[in-house]
């Protein structure tokens, strides 16, 4: 069982008895209403799954009769797998691009004397709140003086530098829980700093980036109103905008096949989350992981 | 954190020239913190700073005023005041950050993480993920999900009671609430879960044997002790909903008749389907201005509390 309640067995020596009494009739009550609560929610996951293994979906919960693979097979020969790899590139320079600057300065951060550190952390802390509907304009307007709109990569450069600031905070702090005797004691012997952070701290780090490259990831992986704006290139469509123009496209609603493309779409985020929070500890026993 | 971090320790290294190394250590801290720089500097705080700018021109996406825009002073604002559908806009933004935010994610967050005190392991764990799962899924497909649960003839419809109606259209605030209270509410249950777990035992009991209900201990001991978490997760929560695009923009596009346009959607529409750039930075800046606001409230709600827990 539960931390908790083996704590409880151990108070109970001090607890009344009429108290124990009264919480465990309480407990069915609240266990149905838990169950309830969660089968509210698990009512459009549910419809999502099914409906996207019935060729002939709509807005209902129902059954497929039969089960079958035809909306899969119709929503990637439509461009879905296309999308996905364009979401792939996004999500996958942004990634690379956010972690690795995001290392190098909270290396940096946090172990050298640099002037105005703390101005400096409280800034990119506040940078973290800055929403992207405030940069959209002007980052619209710069890329078409620099002439950069339509670009995959470009597009991958905002999204990485979304993510920059929570991940420097992130990494910073992981370094600064290292102890620097290590790094130090390599000094003496002689080696760069590009030796130390390789061989000395990334090794010991390696949770840290791994948090900071999967939460990138997913952020990157879902982001619409950036792609939208920024690259109006049909060949560099990702799946976001992939399934929003699906939606709206005229005609017939095809719920099936949109469904099919939200479950491609989704599993890899739901995978990486899987991952991550392991090594945030926890996971899905509502233990922590707090998404960026 | 910053207590954390070290002097430097070049000087008990230095065998042979302290100085030149001190300097070579200065240029590398500078060079590997330039990438990041770079990329803040140019793709955050520039845009801010010309942000503010343009929020004061006529700039536009096509036209005339694509290439020569000019300062326009406080016309925008002007026209701002004036303009019904920001006003409509502005209560929207308010209706879903209290109502899809502030209530539905966080009492639903709170009773879960209570709930999940008590429950057996088995029902918290797997309500815990399930709530969790809506949390991960992409915002498109939670917009397509909810999009489809409310059409004529969906699930939600018929849990109305009216099967044939499309409750986008008679109303659709009130389903886009619901989506994005169904999206959010794992943040909340997760952070004020971690909060409970710190509220020790010994008051609790302490309460129980003077003889105080469930009710009374929760309002009057229990509450009151994660209050700072409660504030903090207010406050994260008004701000992700608050520049909350994709959502409702995949879901309504802002309608019908901009029944759901929330700033961030209306300052799309005004961006980039009616060109009107200039005026479109005005609204966001203004949303910008919203949201500080009702942080500066939170966290002065919030000091008395962090006063008291540090002393």
């Amino acid at each position: 069982m539960s931390a908790d309640q083996l704590v409880t067995t151990e108070r109970e020596v001090t607890a009344p008895a009429v108290v124990r009494k009264r919480r465990s009739l309480a407990r069915p009550v609240l266990n149905v209403f838990m169950i309830v609560i969660g089968l509210v929610f698990l009512l459009p996951l549910l419809w999502l799954i099914l409906a996207s293994f019935n060729p002939t979906a709509d807005g209902t919960l129902a059954m497929p009769h039969p089960f079958s693979l035809l909306n899969y097979h119709l929503v990637i020969r439509a461009g879905a797998g296309a999308a996905i790899r364009n979401s792939l590139y996004l999500a996958g320079v942004s990634t690379v691009i956010a972690t690795a600057v995001s290392t190098m300065a909270g290396f940096m951060l946090a172990r050298r004397k640099i002037r105005f550190k703390g101005l400096v952390l409280v800034l990119i802390l506040f940078l973290t709140g800055l929403p992207i509907t405030l940069l959209l304009i002007p980052t619209y307007q710069i890329f078409v003086h620099l002439n950069w709109l339509n670009s995959k990569f470009y597009t991958s450069l905002v999204l990485a530098s979304m993510s920059v600031p929570f991940s420097i905070w992130l990494l910073k702090n992981f370094i600064g829980q290292v102890p620097g005797e290590f790094e130090e004691a390599a000094a003496i012997e002689g080696a760069s700093e590009i030796s130390i952070l390789f061989r000395i701290v990334i090794p010991l780090i390696i949770p840290g980036i791994l948090v900071a490259a999967i939460l990138t990831f997913i952020n990157s992986w879902g982001s619409f109103l950036i792609p939208l704006v920024l690259d109006a290139n049909p060949s560099d469509t990702p799946g976001a905008v992939g399934i929003y123009q699906f939606m709206s496209a005229n005609g017939q609603v095809q719920f099936g096949q949109l469904a099919a493309y939200s479950v491609l779409f989704s599993v890899p985020v739901i995978i990486l989350y899987l991952i991550s929070s392991r090594w945030l500890s926890g996971g899905f026993s509502f233990a922590g992981g707090v998404k960026g | 954190m910053t207590t954390l971090a070290k002097p430097p320790t070049s000087d008990d290294t230095a065998i042979a020239e302290p100085r030149l190394r001190s300097a070579i250590r200065h240029v590398v801290t500078t060079a590997w913190l330039f990438p990041s720089a770079a990329l803040l500097i140019g793709l955050f705080i520039i845009p801010t700073c010309y942000a503010v700018y343009l929020g004061f021109t006529n700039l536009e996406l096509l036209g005339q005023y694509a290439q020569n825009y000019n300062f326009t002073g406080l016309a925008n604002l002007q026209r701002m005041i004036h303009d019904p559908t920001f006003w409509l806009s502005v209560k929207l933004t308010l209706i879903f950050v209290i109502g899809s935010g502030v209530i539905a994610q966080t009492v639903l967050g709170l009773a879960l993480a209570l709930l999940g005190q008590r429950v057996n392991v088995i029902a918290r764990s797997s309500v815990g993920a399930i709530v969790i799962l809506a949390w991960v899924l992409p915002e498109i497909t939670v917009a397509f999900v909810w999009y489809s649960f409310s059409q004529a003839g969906g699930t939600l419809s018929h849990l109305f009671g009216v099967p044939n109606s499309d409750l986008l259209s008679t109303v659709p605030m009130l389903v886009v609430c619901m989506a994005n209270a169904w999206r959010g509410t794992a943040f909340s249950m997760l952070l004020l879960s971690a909060g409970l777990r710190n509220v020790p035992r010994e008051v609790d009991e302490a309460a129980q044997l003077e003889g105080a209900g469930y009710w009374r201990r929760l309002f009057t001991v229990t509450l009151p002790i994660i209050r700072p978490t409660l504030m903090i997760n207010l406050l994260l929560i008004t701000l992700a909903t608050i520049s909350d695009f994709t959502l409702i923009f995949a879901m309504t596009q802002g309608g019908p008749g901009n029944q759901t346009a929330i700033l961030p959607v209306y300052m799309y529409i005004e961006a980039f389907q009616f060109n009107q750039l200039g005026y479109g930075t005005t609204i966001a800046l203004t949303l910008v201005l919203i949201g500080a606001i009702l942080s500066i409230a939170y966290i002065r709600q919030l000091r008395p509390e962090l006063q008291d827990s540090t002393s």
